[in-house]
């Protein structure tokens, strides 16, 4: 059984290498080459998985070591799988929404000319994210760590001929880095520490370890998580990272990357338990990043980046629970599981909207779309009710334990953290509410495909490249508008393609039940027991009168979205807005921040470090470049070509080998 | 022609030592046994005629030859025999084919003998001497001369080439001059080449030579050193002169080689001399002994000089200095961008990689067999020559404009980088430099084999500047030459790394620390002009009137294409090559 487990990861990985070595001969069946396999790994997850369910609970969890790299000494990087609760749940969530929207993908690429390409990475990305979750050892986890994090700057910038899709991959990719610096600085304290990088061992004698060891690698550890799950204060990266097709943006940027934050502090739970500082960091990050993300979402009229900021948002619950320890962590995968489901069925949804509107992703420019894509409007809606915690849905059984959890954190702290998340399902219930009657109700508000003529000074790949095709699937930038539409004509709004919409259905399944039926005899929480443990929390209120105050919010929010949008027109131009308001459309001046503090600082720096290098260091150098140079040139004219000179110089050579013989024998 | 006369002249000097040497080498037979007795026994085969002459007959031991051991060298001999005869008797079309058969046969045939040789344990636990105390059969012994033979046999590949210059009257030409001995510039010299002739006299000219090779690191005695040193010398110094296009510039070089070549040579004879006087004996074996003082001195009328340290170092002196010239050590390099430069680039090739194989071999068993009692009298000398050796070498190669010059001085530096791993004085320090040396060899043939493929109407076109743009040109020739520049520059994952690695953790272990700083600063000096050369090929633009690149026979491809498989594969995976270098790295006494 466990030999299977190296099979989930070839089998993407093959597809990524034929897909990206393969040549244009490919292009006919690439997706479906790709899509196949994607569907394999998940066979092979289904098979696992069933096999593991047929063992006792103590002995689910499967090893399997391919081969050991560079053993020196104590250092052994092993190339090696764990398959645990935690992997499994992992593992069948990246296979099963990776494949529905690699099926997504063949129709919504349907145009791109270089739609192989695209499947390749897919196929790249869930490999490396695979191996993330599988790997049995921190070494191995930080190569899956950076190859997703090079499979998500590939597929945002994937569209690299739009300025904004390169400058958001090369965002994406740079804050990244600020993170991966993180765990590699944790990996090494690790090894310092522990002498190892495996799992067991490190979690199994983590708190042998001095306390201020651990807090140091579980801040590190947070920082790695911050930056690629967007957290507050690397969350800059998210909203533009839109700029990639919606399949990725559902995949990686919503159901599944942006979540290995929140694997890396479960797994590494051990270690946040016994550091009670860091676990302070991780809970205050989530706290304020599920707020910062939520009021993100306030204020975006792009639908993706409205969605982003919901992202945000939701990741924030996911951190702050994990960051309760045990009586959260199992509640912060299983949210991390149901927002899997919703948010890409979310983004899906906000991609066949796209599609069928010439690419518009301004949500003022659509409005009465429910007629004209029911399937779309239903399976949109169900996601919408799932993540704004409807009774029944996905999304209320998985936050309202994370909101329970939140309380049962005990003190002034609990009260805090209870009612931040609880303020969150309200701002959630209210941009949510906005996206969905901004979309699918009220008049219509649709506006002509820009016409690329009409600005003659901008030349037409430039006039293609403006923001109203974001996101969109690009043929060629021709002169005609994105994906045939003519310039200038209202847009023609219907109903997605079979293998689009069937993805959305079986997410929307997801979003519905899943959430009920891991919470029948809790039976989630049982089934990561034995990796991420749990206790059962006791919040100061009872379980009803949370639930009850969840729900008080979440129609206070609700209502008020409608009373602002569903009951007054909706501006086709944004109105100015509060001061709030225009912040939060600007993220919440997040890029003003850093580029304040960071560029201007960081140009400070660099230019000092410059005249430093240009002065002292080139001096150095180029001296003694110039030197060299000089001494060659010098050295060069002794090579007279006279036979007679070079006799001289065997003839002094041998005299000096002779004297410097005896000299050596006389001391 | 004087190349010849050259070997006539240094004959004298052979037997006179010999005549010198012959009544102390005799007693010493009687009271020690064949051991000592090896001086005159191997020159036997020179000047029976004399020893028969001069002693009675009765008091010769049978000479006992392994003939089995020494296969590998008496191939190569008969095979340059034959070649020989080849060249007398079969028609002038036929000749290119038949020489270049026999050669390719010869040296797979010698090289299978070395490799049988070594699986019959002759490299570790059979290792002995044979052939009367002269020749050493060993582990170094017998990988060098397995390097020297794969070494020739592709360096051969690119003499045969025929298709790089265009059809001379109608004939397809070599590298080589159509008939030598005509004046450059001469109407015999238009009649040959109108005629079609070829100097084919090169394949057993490079046949005697590699034979040479093969005894140079196997010699056990100082005699026979010098004699394998003449063999392989002497044909060396008539290939350089033999150049097709820039012939006087290749007939200055062979000049300039073999007066500086008979230079040191006699300084070489003069050392062995002293060292005779030393310890009575050229046997290897026996100057240990008397080194170390385990064996006294008891010939009377040596009673004078013998155990004389001052007759040992200087002796020792003088014939390292023979050796070092061989291996272009500064300061007895001049002679190396010179005969570089001029020598047909083929010979070049294969001179820069065989030659300093063997003579480094020598070099390796002089220090660790004859000297290992010495070894803090010649390590400080022999670190002072590696420093100066690596750092000339990579500086003024800095200034070159010439791509056969810079290679040149780039073996210099090379030189440099291996004398260190044989200063480290351990085993780990021989088995460095075997690597490094089958390593090296196969990057110079490779890289030499590209200079010959980029043409201009004047032949080669060596000068760099008509190397800008290459890399446009010819992706392909400029990335292999690329490859090559990184394995000299010793950029990981070529084995220029490995080898490099190697003698620097040999020499770092063996308390040369110094030697690896140094080493290490001249490995970035030499990092700037390799990189520059990748450079000049893939980011400048090419000129109008630059250089054309040949499209290479099969023969050349060859050459190339083992050339860049050798750097990969000791790049990648050297573990089996390192492994086999470290077995073979004992000497055996």
């Amino acid at each position: 059984m466990e030999n299977l487990i190296a099979l989930l990861v070839a089998a993407p990985l093959l597809g990524a290498a034929v897909l990206l070595c393969g040549g244009r001969r490919l292009d006919a069946a690439g997706h479906w080459l790709g899509t196949l396999l994607a569907a394999a790994s998940f066979v092979v997850a289904a098979v696992l998985f069933f096999g593991m369910l047929g063992r006792g609970a103590e002995d689910r969890a499967l090893h399997q070591t391919l081969y050991t790299w560079v053993p020196v000494e104590s250092f052994r990087a092993d190339l090696a799988f764990q398959l645990d609760q935690l992997s499994m749940t992992f593992v069948l969530l990246i296979t099963g929404v990776g494949t529905l929207i690699h099926v997504y993908s063949i129709g919504y690429m349907e145009h791109d000319e270089r739609r192989r390409r695209f499947f390749g990475y897919l196929n790249l990305f869930l490999a490396a994210m695979l191996l993330l979750v599988l790997a049995d050892n921190y070494l191995l986890l930080y190569f899956g760590w950076e190859g997703v994090g090079l499979a998500s700057y590939l597929l945002i910038g994937f569209w690299q001929h739009k300025p904004s899709a390169a400058t958001a991959a090369k965002k994406a990719f740079l804050v990244n880095r600020v993170g991966d610096i993180g765990l590699s600085i944790a990996i090494m304290l690790m090894f310092t520490t522990f002498g190892t990088f495996a799992f067991g061992p490190v979690l199994a004698t983590a708190d042998k370890a001095s306390e201020g060891t651990l807090t140091a690698i579980g801040l590190m550890l947070l920082l790695a998580a911050c930056g690629k799950s967007a957290q507050v204060p690397l969350q800059s990266w998210l909203g533009d990272a839109m700029e990639g097709p919606t399949p990725v943006s559902a995949l990686i940027h919503a159901a599944t990357m942006v979540t290995a934050g929140v694997y890396l502090i479960t797994r590494s739970g051990a270690i946040f338990d016994a550091a009670p500082t860091a676990q302070t960091a991780v809970v205050t990050v989530g706290a304020v990043t599920l707020l910062f993300g939520a009021i993100v979402g306030c204020a975006k009229d792009d639908i993706k980046k409205a969605l982003a900021g919901s992202t945000m948002s939701q990741i924030g619950y996911m951190v702050l629970a994990a960051g309760l320890g045990p009586i959260g962590y199992a509640f912060a995968i299983m949210h991390l599981v149901t927002h899997g489901f919703f948010k890409a069925g979310l983004f899906l949804g906000a991609g066949s909207v796209m599609h069928g509107m010439n690419d518009e992703v301004d949500m003022r420019k659509y409005g009465g779309l429910r007629a004209y894509m029911p399937v779309t409007f239903v399976t949109f809606g169900l996601g919408y009710l799932a993540i704004i915690g409807f009774p029944g849905l996905s999304g209320f059984w998985s936050k309202d334990k994370i909101i329970e959890a939140a309380f049962a954190k005990g003190g002034t702290e609990g009260w805090i953290l209870g009612a931040v998340t609880l303020l969150g399902a309200g701002i959630t219930a209210y941009y949510m509410t906005r996206v969905m009657i901004m979309t699918f109700f009220g008049e219509k508000r649709w506006q002509p495909a820009p016409d690329p003529h009409r600005a003659p000074d901008v030349e037409p790949a430039a006039a293609d490249d403006g923001r109203h095709l974001a996101a969109g699937p690009v043929g060629s930038p021709a002169a005609e508008g994105p994906a045939g539409h003519p310039a200038g004509e209202l847009p023609d709004p219907h109903e997605s393609p079979r293998s689009m919409t069937v993805p959305m259905i079986v997410l929307a399944f997801g979003s519905v039940f899943a959430g009920g039926l891991f919470s029948i005899n809790s039976a989630f929480v049982h089934w990561l027991e034995p990796v991420t443990r749990f206790e059962h929390g006791h919040p100061p209120v009872s379980a009803a009168v949370i639930t009850t105050a969840t729900l008080v919010v979440l129609l206070a929010g609700a209502g008020l979205a409608y009373a602002q949008y569903g009951r007054r027109p909706v501006p086709v131009t944004a109105p100015r807005g509060s001061l709030l308001t225009r912040a939060a459309r600007r993220d919440l001046l997040q890029d003003d921040f850093n580029h304040v503090v960071l560029v201007r600082g960081g140009e400070h720096l660099t230019r000092s470090l410059v005249y430093v290098d240009h002065t002292l260091v080139d001096g150095v150098v180029n001296g003694t470049a110039a030197s060299v140079g000089g001494l060659s040139g010098r050295l060069r004219k002794l090579q007279n070509g006279y036979a007679r000179s070079y006799a001289v110089s065997m003839f002094g050579g041998t005299a000096v080998l002779i004297a410097a013989t005896l000299l050596m024998r006389a001391v | 022609m004087s190349a010849w006369s050259g070997s006539a002249l240094s004959a004298p000097g052979v037997h006179s030592l010999w005549t010198e040497s012959a009544p102390g080498g005799t007693a010493d037979a009687a009271a020690h046994g064949a051991a000592s007795g090896a001086a005159h026994e191997a020159a036997h085969a020179v000047a029976r005629m004399t020893l028969a002459a001069a002693r009675p007959v009765e008091r010769i031991p049978t000479p006992k030859i392994e003939y089995a051991q020494l296969a590998p060298v008496l191939i190569v001999l008969g095979a340059a025999v034959i070649a020989v005869l080849l060249e007398a008797f079969v028609p002038r079309r036929f000749r290119h084919y038949a020489q270049l058969f026999l050669t390719v046969v010869a040296l797979a045939a010698a090289f299978a003998a070395v490799v049988g040789l070594a699986a019959g344990g002759h490299a570790t636990t059979r290792a002995g001497i044979a052939a009367m105390g002269a020749v050493a059969v060993d582990g170094p012994a017998l990988f060098l001369q397995g390097t020297i033979l794969l070494a020739s046999l592709v360096a051969v590949f690119t003499f045969a080439e025929r298709r790089l210059d265009p059809a001379d009257h109608g004939h397809r030409v070599d590298s080589f001059a159509a008939e030598a001995a005509a004046v450059p510039g001469s109407e015999q010299e238009k009649a040959a080449v109108r005629a079609g002739f070829t100097t084919t006299e090169v394949f057993p000219l490079a046949l005697f030579a590699v034979a040479g090779m093969l005894v140079f690191p196997a010699a056990n005695d100082l005699l026979t050193l010098f004699i394998a040193l003449e063999v392989f010398s002497l044909p060396l110094y008539l290939l350089c002169a033999v150049a097709r296009r820039k012939r006087l510039m290749s007939q200055e070089a062979a000049v300039k080689y073999f007066l500086l070549g008979a230079f040191s040579s006699a300084f070489l004879l003069f050392g062995i001399a002293l060292l005779y006087g030393y310890a009575g004996s050229v046997s290897y074996g026996r100057i240990a002994d008397v080194v170390d003082g385990s064996a006294a001195p008891v010939d009377p009328a040596l009673a004078s000089t013998m155990g004389n340290d001052a007759l040992l170092l200087i002796g020792f002196a003088l014939v390292l200095m023979g050796l070092l010239f061989k291996v272009g050590a500064v300061p007895f390099h001049m002679w190396t961008p010179d005969v570089y430069q001029g020598a047909p680039t083929p010979v070049t090739g294969f001179m820069a990689a065989a030659t300093k194989v063997a003579a480094f071999g020598a070099l390796l068993r002089l220090l660790y067999v004859v000297l290992p009692g010495l070894r803090w009298d010649w390590r400080p000398v022999m670190w002072g020559v590696a420093i100066v050796t690596m750092l000339a070498g990579a500086v003024v190669a800095i200034t070159q404009t010439d791509i056969k010059r810079l290679l040149a001085y780039s073996s210099i530096a090379h030189a440099g980088f291996i004398l260190a791993g044989v200063v480290a004085a351990t085993p780990s320090g021989v088995s460095s430099v075997l690597f490094y040396l089958a390593a090296y060899s196969f990057v110079t043939i490779g890289a030499f084999a590209v200079v010959t493929l980029v043409r201009d109407a004047g032949g080669e076109a060596t000068h760099l500047a008509k190397w800008a743009g290459l890399g446009r040109r010819s992706p392909l020739v400029a990335a292999v030459f690329g490859v090559f520049l990184l394995a000299f520059a010793g950029i990981p994952l070529t084995s220029g790394f490995t080898g490099k690695f190697a003698v620097f953790k040999a020499a770092a272990e063996g308390g040369a620390g110094v030697l690896v700083v140094v080493g290490v600063i001249s490995s970035a000096i030499a990092a700037f002009f390799y990189i520059r050369v990748i450079v000049l090929m893939f980011f400048s633009e090419p000129q109008a009137d630059g250089p054309t690149v040949a499209v290479p026979s099969p023969l050349t491809m060859t050459t190339i294409g083992v050339g860049v498989a050798v750097t990969l594969v000791l790049g990648l995976a050297p573990q089996y090559f390192l492994d086999l270098a470290g077995q073979a790295g004992v000497f055996v006494r």
